[in-house]
């Protein structure tokens, strides 16, 4: 697959700060890429100076085959959709689409307008200012704006940090939809873990500054390669230098081949799934998830929990 | 709580009747009286005052003084913007700026329009050392001309064009010209598109906070403006001291009041609060 969008050891430092550490990534046409990570990880940054609001202190940023990181944000060809949108408040929805055509002297102005507006189904509402819309259709406007200017690649900030709960999965989804359908390179920058494996094709996790581990969202959940990407990707059982997901930890009353005793400490219900705590003879606490329907482990109630090998994960640190 | 709120507002609410509000009254009532002989006032009640008012030389006044204002407060404006924009954007260093903007209310209007005077006439700083270095043969009229009075003018009310300027610009998400240079903006068409809209209420208070005052100066026109330079201010205030005419004075006063008052009602936008 080509490669659309290319940083080589691009590193920023903010007086003795340094926020970004010689992060290089490869994004392919085409591709929904997440950058994941923690606040303060240095993800924003790194948007950022692809964006072209940092400079990078040292590095390269490569769009397309030519070199962009000395240009200012208005020319280069990508867009970005903010964490808060950044609407225009004194423009209306259309005049928020337009605002970017216009400055390129794109052509067929109000086809295009008609059509993204279609597109991210805000159809009637080309006039209202952006105080009278929800939530939501504001992040469509934003989306909007952006996508008109059929950007190589669409950079996004968190972009669904600002809608509640309810709506961000289903925003996720069409968010998802969209990106297929159009085919843009979508870089999506974002702290929750959940969204990151829902949405990308492929995900780089990142912290302090430099990028711990960039591959599919199996790879990288399934095969963490350090202690970070495995915790920070979801739970994870600790046993000595062996790492298992509670999901691939199983528990049982009977003993199994393999299986190691332990004594209940606390279960919590979850709604589809249960967590049972349960403590090793060694000492050691983990967590098991067993399905809601499953009953009959109580705290102090003696089990035996195992895993298979190929679940196991192994860190040489 | 709504007893606390009556005590708060009693001290203020008293002093703005005994001092705005019966004055009003006082010379509302005096501006529809006749002349007294030795000054003041005496009856009947009459409409005279408003009709001479419309007379074409004081119209002519009028006028002048609207021109007068509308020019001080363009230029307050268009001088305030740039600065209220480079301290809104100097960072550390905003506060001391503003002091700085502010410092000359640490000295006597008066005084510093005196200053002016000495800066600007004949046999002033200014003129004298263009003589000296021989670039003038003969001394520049800048004194007693509206030239001179604009100036004064600009000079003491820039101050309140800045402050609600940067107040707005202050308030400016820095990431709206982020996304306007994001949609291909450089960087005066984001100032022209992005900066200076969203600036409209700023502009507004800062038009209002200079337009008013201005049009009713007369310690300016008098001192920089000589005789030649009548205004509305000077106008009321000969009235009451030299013509002797309280209550044609109190009419042009009236009349003064009524159109700033509908200046500012014309100026407040729908749902929006004055300053």
């Amino acid at each position: 697959m080509d490669s659309i969008l290319e940083l080589r050891r691009v590193s920023k430092t903010f007086g003795a700060q340094v926020a970004v550490r010689e992060v290089s990534l490869v994004i392919p046409k085409g591709q929904f890429f997440s950058l994941l990570g923690p606040s303060g990880c240095g993800k924003t940054t790194t948007l950022r100076m692809i964006a072209g609001f940092e400079a990078p202190t040292s590095g390269e940023v490569w769009l397309s085959g030519a070199r962009i990181d000395p240009l200012p944000p208005y020319r280069r060809n990508v867009n970005t959709v903010f964490q808060s949108y950044a609407l225009f408040p004194h423009l209306s929805v259309r005049g928020n689409v337009e605002f970017g055509l216009r400055r390129k002297r794109f052509e067929e102005i109000d086809a295009r307008v008609r059509k993204v507006i279609e597109q991210v189904r805000l159809d009637g509402k080309e006039s209202r200012m952006p105080a009278q819309l929800s939530g939501g259709e504001r992040q469509r406007v934003a989306l909007a704006r952006s996508l008109v200017l059929e950007p190589e690649v669409l950079l996004l900030d968190e972009p669904l940090s600002a809608l509640d709960p309810q709506l961000r999965k289903h925003v996720r989804a069409e968010l998802k939809d969209l990106q297929r359908r159009i085919g843009v390179t979508f870089l999506f920058v974002t702290h929750d873990q959940e969204e990151a494996l829902a949405m990308s094709d492929q995900i780089a996790v990142m912290n302090g500054g430099s990028v711990e581990q960039c591959g599919s969202p199996e790879e990288i959940y399934q095969r963490p390669r350090t202690r970070f990407v495995a915790g920070f990707l979801g739970a994870m059982n600790w046993i000595g230098k062996i790492g298992v997901r509670p999901e691939c930890t199983r528990i049982s009353r009977e003993r199994e081949n393999g299986g190691r005793a332990a004594v209940v400490t606390r279960c919590v219900f979850m709604g589809p799934a249960i967590h049972v705590e349960a403590r090793l003879e060694t000492g050691e606490s983990l967590v098991a998830q067993v399905a809601a329907t499953e009953r009959g482990f109580e705290e102090g109630s003696a089990v035996h929990v195992s895993w298979s090998a190929r679940d196991e994960v192994r860190f040489s640190e | 709580m709504r007893r606390l709120r009556t005590i708060f507002l009693t001290p203020a609410g008293a002093l703005m009747f005994a001092t705005l509000v019966v004055p009003s009254l006082i010379i509302c009532t005096y501006s529809f009286l006749s002349r007294g002989a030795y000054g003041g006032v005496e009856r009947p009640f009459t409409i005279d005052n408003f009709e001479r008012l419309i007379a074409p030389l004081y119209g002519a006044i009028f006028f002048r003084s609207f021109w007068i204002a509308a020019v001080a407060t363009a230029l307050c404006l268009a001088l305030g913007f740039p600065l209220a924009l480079f301290i809104a954007r100097s960072g550390e260093r905003k506060n001391l700026y503003l002091g700085l903007v502010i410092l000359p209310f640490w000295t006597s209007f008066l005084i510093r329009i005196y200053a002016w005077m000495f800066l600007l006439r004949d046999t002033g700083l200014i003129n004298t050392v263009l003589l000296k270095i021989h670039a003038i043969h003969d001394p520049l009229p800048m004194l007693y001309n509206d030239g001179a009075v604009i100036l004064g003018l600009v000079y003491g009310f820039l101050p309140f064009t800045v402050l609600p300027l940067y107040a707005t610009l202050e308030r400016l998400d820095p990431s709206l010209l982020e996304a306007a240079a994001d949609l291909g903006s450089k960087p005066w068409d984001a100032l022209w598109r992005v900066t200076i809209p969203l600036c409209a209420a700023g502009f507004r208070a800062g038009a209002i906070l200079v337009f008013v005052p201005c049009l009713g100066t007369y310690i300016v026109s008098d001192l920089l403006g000589g005789s030649k330079t009548i205004l509305i201010g000077n106008l009321v205030q000969n009235q009451f001291t030299a013509s002797r005419d309280w209550p044609f004075g109190a009419a042009a006063a009236l009349a003064l009041m009524i159109v700033a008052m509908a200046l500012l009602f014309a100026a407040r936008r729908r749902g929006e609060e004055l300053l």
